[in-house]
């Protein structure tokens, strides 16, 4: 059986595509110049897009948007302000976050952590009714 | 008629140990985390871009489901690797493989060229493995 070096073409390539969206995951607070990071992976900016792209059909900003949407939903789960939140994943402007927010998650970061908090208190208050009642039964917790 | 599939369940060894493999290692995200009372969890998870798949992480405990010894034997079964829960797929197999090698997840097969595609397996926390592919 041929190693998977040997079957995927460029393999060497995905290394240094995996480090940058890495380094995009972990520092997506930060004001984050991609130029520079296509520079660290030793490739042209266009080459850099475009690779990214493939992978992980997004461009590297595209991605970073995905990302920081993301860590807002779990902090706004946390109870955060939405103005906290805001920053804290690396928004500059309080409008661009929530417009940008309302149109990927389709509400707004505020609808969003009351929804997140009412179900968070019928779990709490009635968590039966969240467990298939197969399960619920087979583990006894159906009195 | 059936339509499609809204929950399967993994048996894990342990759920808190399970959440950290599966949302914090995978990305998966938490559908339900449910306290159903002392030492008691429901929890649930989902592959980022299947939000309606609900993937419970179901602890092995005596009861009403395993009786007696069955619970040990079923841990010890878990624990050795004997179950493989289903198949994951990824856009990039390559990049998604060295990824989750970076973060120290066990592969038991590297990405390898089948007739369907790419294929690589991967262990969870718990020992349950599961195939991962790339379509051609």
């Amino acid at each position: 059986m041929k190693k998977y070096t040997e079957e995927y073409p460029k393999f060497y390539l995905y290394k240094r595509i995996v480090q940058t969206k890495l380094f995009i995951d972990s520092h997506y607070s930060s004001k984050i110049d991609l130029n520079d990071i296509a520079d660290e992976a030793l490739f042209s900016k266009f080459h850099f897009i475009r690779l990214f792209k493939s992978i992980y059909a997004k461009t590297p900003h595209q991605y970073l948007t995905k990302v920081r949407l993301d860590k807002a939903q779990e902090l706004l789960q946390q109870n955060l302000s939405v103005t906290d939140v805001c920053f804290e994943v690396g928004f500059e402007s309080l409008s661009s976050f929530t417009g940008l927010f309302k149109r990927m998650i389709k509400t707004s970061p505020s609808v969003y952590q009351k929804q997140f908090q009412e179900r968070q208190r019928k779990i709490k208050e009635a968590p039966l009714q969240f467990v298939p009642n197969c399960w619920a039964e087979n583990k006894g917790w159906k009195k | 008629m059936i339509t499609r599939m809204n929950h399967v369940s993994v048996f894990v060894l342990n759920q808190d140990s399970a959440y950290e493999f599966y949302v914090n290692k995978l990305g998966f995200k938490v559908h339900t985390d449910a306290p159903m009372g002392p030492g008691m969890r429901w929890i649930t998870v989902c592959p980022p871009e299947q939000p309606d798949l609900e993937i419970s992480l179901m602890s092995i405990d005596e009861g009403m489901m395993f009786k007696g010894e069955a619970a040990k034997q079923m841990r010890d079964l878990v624990a050795k690797g004997t179950f493989g829960f289903g198949v994951f797929e990824c856009n990039d197999l390559m990049a998604t493989y060295e990824e989750m090698k970076s973060k120290g997840i066990v592969f038991k097969k590297p990405p390898t060229k089948e007739f369907y595609g790419y294929e690589a397996l991967f262990v969870d926390d718990s020992g349950n493995w599961f195939s991962l592919g790339q379509r051609k």
